[in-house]
């Protein structure tokens, strides 16, 4: 009897339903609402962070503000490299705040569990500081964007150009987590195919306070290079121990995962002739420069190339609204992904069917103290990557997506 | 050339000076624990941040004022014992009456604060402080390459560190300390102006964090978060010291310091854990800590 009863509650309540449902307005709650969830006060906070969410008003600001009458907001939260607080915040924004798109920052691991939400709540969900390439391979989902950069891709870029300059045997000083660990793993391979090898590996674990004991290790190894499989502070004093005990005399340093933020950081005298693969530099072309100065002027420093994906990512998704005329998540996913990226952070940018943005990088070689001109003028490029090639090719893709088509 | 378990012992001599360069600030941090919790009875949390502050503090005068490395070996500590001053007048002297908890709270939301204040000033990423000229370069021991900055660290660390030891533990200035946290009604009652001591005392505690920052800032990145990074294990190395043990503290920052140092080398994993595995195996055997005494 009681089944009964409840089964008549839900069908009343479907029957409801339904028609709402049918002439959903094309623009829901008469807001268009961009979620962002990042790092906002620890280890990655100044690579995105706050500077991001500045980023991505001025992306609202150039769209003026509304579409069609119907207002923009931003939602912007700190996820404190947490991925239980990052999920939560997801799930609320979406229930109860009406959020219609995320735009997630730095931490694969929370950039991991925010794609459960955002899949199951079908909204798009663009990963911007993320790099896991877990996120367009296993765990690959139709509402998923992977913008900036992945691990593969940083792999291929600074491992196959290492190998390239002469660097044939490697070392590597790897953060001891699973980010580090697949960075590491990434590189081996594109060494290894490239004609080098692997004398060793060091796992230090995450926010070592001193890293010389390992740099010594690594320079009775005699390999030619120090693959540094690690990211903010503690690739900052790895370089710096690096340079104290002059191990930059024997070996040559590659930067896996390198912002311009560290090196501007760590300054040019410590850290000239070091090769970092990224996806953006403020001063490669006359749009990211007028970019950039405008930025400037808001944040007092240049943009890193995530706070320049994040602009990007947020426009992108305002072009999608405007062109379709709806916020819903199916059709701004099917937009994304028969339209191209052209803007100052990429040209002709495509998204696959994986969610993988497909667009050409760079492998950056820092200047020397006399090269650099003005501050913040740090960077040569070395070598275009493109796109098809750099990161993972269709026929590596573990994306079920992917297989299909 | 020999080898102990696989390793070279050349190597393993390098690998055993390092640990004491990390030993030597796990050292002056742990003594300034040490003093303040064995004068004033309080856990002070906030020593960490004051060790930011110390490093920030050399990283300000250079930058903003121009003041080199030596200079602000001196004036930084006395700066961090200053605002440390404040905090003991202020807040911390009415907590002493009642249970420990109510310091540790206090010094650590002040941690919290500090490091939020230098977070939204400088950022995360920190700022370089250069190593100073007269420290430059490095010196071929023959078993390895010892940047001469490393030296001066030990070479300070000891000397402040025994300087503190022998004040305590051998004068007379020592004596009416130990004795006013004994018994201050007593103490007093000589005409010996107890409050002002333990004013001075925690001071005192904090210029040594602040020092051993001004020591941390060519060879660390001097960021906001450079406390947080290292108080935990100098916490453990004072338990395991002995909590309040002048010297147990600075034998223990220097044997663990080492012991991490071969951790390293014989399984670098571990290296961060280490010295909560030593203090939970100490704490099983000896709860007051190598060199305490239980009261």
């Amino acid at each position: 009897m009681k089944t009964r009863i409840l089964a008549a509650i839900a069908a009343t309540g479907l029957a409801l339903g339904a028609p709402a449902q049918a002439q959903a307005p094309k623009i829901s709650n008469d807001t268009i609402k961009i979620g962002f969830i990042t790092d906002g006060s620890s280890v990655y906070a100044d690579i995105d962070g706050p500077a991001g969410a500045e980023a991505i008003r001025m992306a609202i600001a150039d769209a003026g503000g509304q579409i069609n009458g119907k207002k923009i907001e931003l939602l912007y939260a700190d996820h404190q490299n947490k991925p239980d607080v990052a999920s939560a915040r997801a799930r609320e924004w979406f229930d109860q705040q009406g959020v219609d798109m995320l735009i997630g920052g730095t931490n694969s691991a929370a950039a991991l569990a925010m794609a459960k939400i955002a899949t199951e709540k079908k909204k798009p969900y663009i990963v911007i500081g993320a790099g896991s390439s877990r996120l367009t391979n296993e765990d690959c989902s139709p509402y998923i964007v992977h913008y900036a950069y992945d691990t593969v891709a940083l792999a291929r870029g600074t491992g196959s150009a290492v190998v390239a300059q002469g660097g044939k045997s490697w070392y590597f000083l790897t953060a001891d987590y699973a980010f580090g660990h697949s960075l590491e793993a990434d590189t081996s391979t594109v060494v290894k195919a490239n004609g080098g090898q692997v004398l060793g590996a060091i796992r230090a674990p995450l926010a070592s306070s001193d890293f010389s004991s390992f740099l010594l290790q690594a320079q009775s190894s005699k390999a030619q290079v120090l693959g540094l499989a690690n990211a903010g502070g503690d690739f900052i004093n790895s370089v710096k121990a690096a340079n104290e005990f002059g191990l930059t005399k024997t070996m040559k340093l590659a930067g896996l995962l390198v912002f311009i933020n560290d090196i501007h950081t760590l300054g040019l005298q410590a850290t000239q002739g070091l090769y970092l693969t990224d996806g953006w530099y403020w001063d490669q072309n006359a749009d990211s420069r007028a970019w950039a100065a405008k930025f400037e002027q808001k944040v007092k420093r240049k943009p890193s190339s995530l706070q320049a994906a994040d602009y990007s990512a947020a426009s992108l998704f305002l072009n999608a609204v405007k062109a379709t005329g709806t916020d819903d998540g199916d059709e701004v996913m099917k937009w994304f992904k028969s339209n191209k990226v052209n803007d100052m952070f990429a040209k002709g940018g495509t998204i696959r069917a994986d969610g993988r943005m497909v667009y050409d990088m760079y492998l950056f070689q820092v200047k020397t103290p006399a090269e650099s001109k003005a501050p913040w003028d740090y960077y040569k490029v070395a070598q275009t990557l493109p796109g098809d090639k750099v990161y993972t090719t269709p026929a590596e893709s573990k994306c079920s997506l992917m297989k299909k088509s | 050339m020999t080898d102990i378990f696989g390793i070279p012992i050349q190597a393993l001599l390098g690998q055993l000076l390092l640990g004491l360069v990390n030993g030597s600030f796990y050292a002056v941090l742990s003594l300034g624990l040490a003093v303040i919790f064995g004068l004033l009875n309080v856990i002070n949390f906030a020593h960490g941040a004051l060790y930011m502050v110390g490093a920030f503090a050399a990283w300000m005068g250079l930058t903003y004022f121009g003041i080199n490395y030596w200079v602000m070996l001196v004036v930084a500590p006395m700066v961090v014992g200053l605002i440390g001053i404040v905090i003991e007048k202020t807040m911390l002297r009415w907590l002493y009456r009642l249970d420990h908890v109510y310091g540790l709270l206090l010094t650590f939301g002040l941690t919290l604060l500090l490091e939020g204040l230098f977070r939204s000033f400088f950022g995360v990423s920190g700022k370089s402080y250069p190593v100073p000229d007269l420290m430059r370069g490095a010196t071929n021991l023959g078993f390895m390459v010892l940047p001469n900055y490393r030296a001066w660290v030990v070479v300070a660390s000891l000397v402040v560190c025994l300087a503190t030891w022998f004040v305590i533990e051998r004068t007379k200035l020592g004596a009416y300390l130990r004795a006013g946290t004994e018994n201050p009604r007593l103490v007093e009652a000589f005409g010996i102006n107890v409050p002002l001591m333990v004013t001075l005392t925690y001071g005192f505690g904090v210029a040594l964090a602040g020092f051993a920052g001004v020591l941390a800032a060519p060879i660390l990145q001097v960021s906001p978060l450079m406390g947080t990074n290292l108080i935990i294990t100098v916490f453990a190395v004072v338990v395991i010291g002995g909590m309040g043990s002048i010297l147990g503290a600075i034998l223990t920052g220097l044997g663990l310091g080492v012991v991490e140092g071969l951790t390293k080398v014989f399984y670098p994993e571990a290296s961060s854990t280490v010295v909560f595995v030593l203090m939970v195996l100490v704490l099983l055997t000896r709860p007051a800590g190598l060199f305490g005494k239980t009261k």
